[in-house]
């Protein structure tokens, strides 16, 4: 287990849901209520000062639904850890904007396409998809052609036809096979 | 230009207000259609509507090698009112979309439109909730140009087919009409 690993565990041992080994990537999973404090502590004291990246997973019928992702690493690029936190569909997770600025956009970014909300963020709008867009498309129930949307003389969205493409792989299939990406017509 | 006539040529010293044989003699016999078409298709001001990577492309035929300039079509402006064919060279996505529809009503008629590349053409690679499925579904589209992007040489053919389209229009008519219903495919995808 690295040595980062290791302190925040010691430091907060109660919020650390499980930590997880894979091709020397650490990965660390706490509560939601401690993300914030995490995050703190690494940059403060464990000198994994720069935020790489933020991102969200929907794992669809896993309860809770969505998972956050942080990554950080040294200046160097010398040490990387990854930290999760789950959360729950209707529930708010603390930005983390003002300890990284660079934050701001991430979220922004989660929260136009996955519709994850940030207490405390600083501008929580949309930040791709026009403002007044109804949906989150990167959420597993959107179609990946669209839902035609309408808010007269400021923006639409249409259905793109989807004969012959994209390919597409079918995570719950039985067989690699079944599974290969294939053109489904419709998606 | 006085200055620049030699004393022993056969214009005299007051060239200016001579009648000169060589040009003026020659009278040209045309239609009015011809003559207007003629001078609009050698001067197109393209109105560079360049919104992702094709917009490259659309420089780089501006710029020395290709050299746009040849066909009379270097004047681009970023001002839509001084323009007269929408060069649209890249993905239109949804949030963009009215703000290119709505610089397509600021040129003044006459106006053309090129879609340059397969996004503008049809959405491209990009069958997505994000992305127009081709620039015609707002404006009209009189030339389509295929590629990923065109290479500058199929730009300068577009352009090319542009010319030989204005070549074939009653001009003196529309002169006098009211400017025609746009015809668009809209948005019944
Ligand atoms: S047609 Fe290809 S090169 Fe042109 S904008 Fe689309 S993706 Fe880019």
């Amino acid at each position: 287990m690295s040595n980062l690993v290791a302190k925040i565990q010691e430091h907060y041992s109660d919020h650390v849901i499980s930590t997880k080994e894979f091709r020397d990537e650490h990965t660390v999973v706490i509560r939601k209520e401690a993300i914030k404090a995490v995050m703190q502590y690494c940059r403060d004291h464990l000198d994994l000062q720069m935020l790489l990246d933020i991102c969200s997973i929907d794992h669809e019928s896993i309860d809770p639904r969505f998972e956050m992702v942080y990554e950080l690493s040294t200046i160097d690029d010398s040490q990387h850890i990854r930290i999760k936190t789950p959360v729950a569909e209707d529930e708010e997770v603390d930005s983390v904007s003002d300890i990284w600025a660079t934050a701001d956009w991430h979220e922004r970014e989660v929260y136009d396409m996955m519709g994850i909300k940030f207490t405390d963020h600083p501008n929580m709008k949309r930040i791709l998809m026009w403002e007044g867009y109804p949906y989150y498309p990167l959420r597993k129930e959107f179609p990946l052609a669209g839902k035609p949307t309408d808010m007269p003389d400021v923006a639409f969205t249409g259905v793109a036809p989807m004969e012959g493409g994209p390919f597409v792989t079918s995570s719950s299939a039985t067989s690699t096979v079944a599974a290969e990406p294939r053109a489904k017509g419709e998606s | 230009m006085v200055s620049s006539v030699p004393e022993n040529s056969e214009n005299t010293a007051n060239s200016d207000f001579v009648y000169d044989s060589k040009v003026e003699g020659n009278i040209i016999f045309t239609q009015v259609d011809a003559a207007i078409n003629w001078m609009r298709k050698n001067s197109l001001w393209p109105m560079p509507m360049g919104l992702a990577c094709c917009a490259i492309e659309l420089m780089a035929t501006a710029s020395a090698r290709f050299d746009i300039s040849r066909f009379g079509a270097e004047v681009m402006r970023f001002s839509p009112r001084q323009a007269d064919v929408m060069i649209v060279s890249g993905t239109v996505t949804y949030k963009m979309a009215l703000a290119v529809k709505r610089v397509w009503d600021q040129m003044p008629e006459p106006k053309w439109c090129i879609a340059m590349g397969a996004c503008a053409s049809s959405g491209g690679m990009y069958r997505s909730y994000a992305t127009l499925q081709g620039i015609d579904r707002l404006i009209p589209v009189d030339v389509y140009i295929s590629g990923c992007p065109p290479r500058p040489e199929a730009l300068i053919e577009g352009l090319l087919r542009l010319q030989r389209k204005i070549d074939t229009e009653s001009s003196t008519r529309e002169l006098k009409a009211e400017p025609a219903e746009e015809v668009v495919k809209g948005l019944g995808i």
